[in-house]
């Protein structure tokens, strides 16, 4: 059994970051796919994780949506336990409630969009703003077309998924997150699943996202330029804990590690 | 007697008699969809009774014969103190049978229903009821219309047990006839032609428009 009394309650201080990962472990079985995984992501943050397949990248994101359950450490949002709660003055474990009600701070887009397909484009968009904040269906609506419009989907606000490529789908995807104005966007290799020629429509708006809006991010991705491009800090995962991480320029410019500069050369090679 | 003499002389009595087939399937039909869905949620229930109950169910009422379970339900039930008039324990064996099958075909397609909805649903703090109904179940609805096509004619053929508790639906009109006329090819080769044409004719066509609609509801026709 983990001593709690090591975890605050909540954070306190002028500097609390939007998303701390402290001692976090996860396994799946006997395998460790995250041994004690400190990370801070500040508010307003753009931090991108790089590292090869399997080192534990998705498994971060799924962590912070709450998809996966960890089996030691805490993540804290905005100060607030996530993964757990308070109770009689120590953290136990979150309940579903809890959950619910701290995951409503984070939206994520998917490698494989997963939109509702018996909803349209806008549907999709305004399903969160009504049946979870209880939004009326009028104010949905507008939100809805304004997030659309942000992506430039709007002309197809009516179509559902199935008539859409790769490409309109997910920046769907990421107004459908966006309308629940969450205060963290996860990103799992969003452009993964795209054709080349798509890809670009889609790092166009999360660029556009980075630039106008003060959004904390974490975004997983294979785009080395892109991330170069739009990052505040780079992590390096390998093997489920952060081999290296720095400021774009440095870690790819002039890696310290010899397994970054291996996986960066790689990456290089491959194209 | 020639089949349209046959026809001629007692459609009253057969149209009777499918007037009431008609509404043992529907209401038959009704019982079945509820306790599919019923069963087939809580077959996929994280709770280990209540996945057990529904177990328990669709295995008594998969694996023993609808006529001997109608046989309880009317000659039975009335020992410990549940009387059902005839026409109500017709339909309520027959959509008690017919529902253990739904319920498999409920939690098949439930599961049939990709993980990533689950979790999108999820990532939109969704409650799990609504994840369900608004997300889960209108997909898993598409996918398991084919199979519930074939399960209605299943069940509209099986209304004709009834006949063997004296509700008087088309078979038993077919048998009663025969009783007095003897002309027993006519009879129940009239009976054979009126089901044949309620299940192709009307089942068949309902269910392939109620796919339609659905796969055009998902954006798919
Ligand atoms: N549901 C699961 N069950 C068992 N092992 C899993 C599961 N999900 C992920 N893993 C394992 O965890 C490790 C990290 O996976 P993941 O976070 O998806 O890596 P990445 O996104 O960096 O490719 C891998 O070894 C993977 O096989
Ligand atoms: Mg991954």
């Amino acid at each position: 059994m983990e001593d709690m009394s090591q975890y605050p309650l909540e954070l306190t201080g002028d500097d609390i970051p939007m998303v701390r990962f402290m001692n976090v472990t996860k396994r799946y079985g006997k395998l460790t796919v995250l041994d004690r995984l400190n990370l801070d992501v500040a508010t307003g943050e753009m931090v991108t994780v790089i590292g090869p397949s399997g080192s534990g990248k998705t498994t971060v994101l799924r962590m912070l949506m709450t998809l996966e359950t960890i089996n030691e450490g805490v993540i804290y949002v905005d100060g607030k336990p996530l993964t757990h709660m308070e109770k009689n003055g120590t953290l136990v474990p979150a309940s579903p409630k809890h959950l619910r009600m701290m995951r409503s701070q984070i939206g994520m887009c998917f490698q494989h969009f997963n939109l509702f397909p018996h909803m349209t484009a806008l549907e999709n968009c305004m399903e969160g703003p009504v049946q979870v904040l209880g939004m009326s269906k009028a104010e949905a609506r507008k939100r809805s077309e304004d997030l659309l419009e942000l992506v430039g989907m709007i002309e197809k606000k009516d179509q559902h998924p199935s008539r859409l490529s790769g490409g309109q789908q997910q920046r769907v995807a990421i107004a459908r997150a966006l309308a629940m104005r969450p205060k963290v966007m996860l990103f799992d290799e969003v452009t993964s699943a795209l054709d080349p020629e798509v890809i670009g429509e889609v790092t166009n708006v999360i660029r556009d996202l980075v630039n106008k809006h003060n959004l904390t991010m974490l975004m997983v991705t294979h785009q080395m330029g892109f991330a170069k491009d739009i990052s505040d800090r780079i992590c390096f995962f390998f093997d489920g804990s952060i081999e290296e991480q720095g400021a774009p320029d440095a870690l790819f410019g002039n890696p310290q590690r010899e397994r970054t500069q291996q996986f960066l050369s790689a990456v290089k090679e491959a194209g | 007697m020639s089949l349209w003499e046959f026809i001629a002389t007692y459609w009253p009595d057969f149209l009777k008699g499918t007037g009431i087939t008609a509404a043992q399937f529907i209401l038959a039909t009704m019982l079945a969809i509820g306790i599919a869905l019923v069963a087939g949620l809580m077959k996929l229930s994280h709770n280990a009774v209540i996945r057990g109950v529904s177990v328990t169910y669709i295995e008594i009422f998969r694996g023993t014969s609808l006529l001997v379970q109608l046989y309880w339900i009317f000659f039975v039930l009335p020992l410990f103190g549940v009387t059902l008039d005839k026409f109500t324990a017709g339909f309520v064996a027959v959509g008690m049978n017919l529902g253990a099958y739904g319920a498999e075909l409920v939690r098949g397609g439930i599961q049939s229903v990709p993980k990533g909805q689950w979790e999108a649903a999820y990532a939109l703090s969704m409650s799990p009821a609504k994840r369900m109904w608004r997300i889960i179940l209108p997909q898993a609805l598409v996918n398991m219309l084919p199979p519930w096509g074939n399960l209605l004619i299943e069940l509209l053929k099986n209304t004709a047990l009834v006949s063997l508790i004296s509700v008087t639906d088309l078979m038993f009109v077919a048998k009663q006839i025969n009783g007095s006329t003897f002309l027993s090819a006519q009879a129940f080769g009239l009976a054979l032609i009126v089901y044949y044409v309620f299940a192709r004719f009307i089942v068949t066509p309902f269910m392939r428009w109620l796919e339609g609609v659905m796969r055009r509801k998902l954006g798919r026709a």
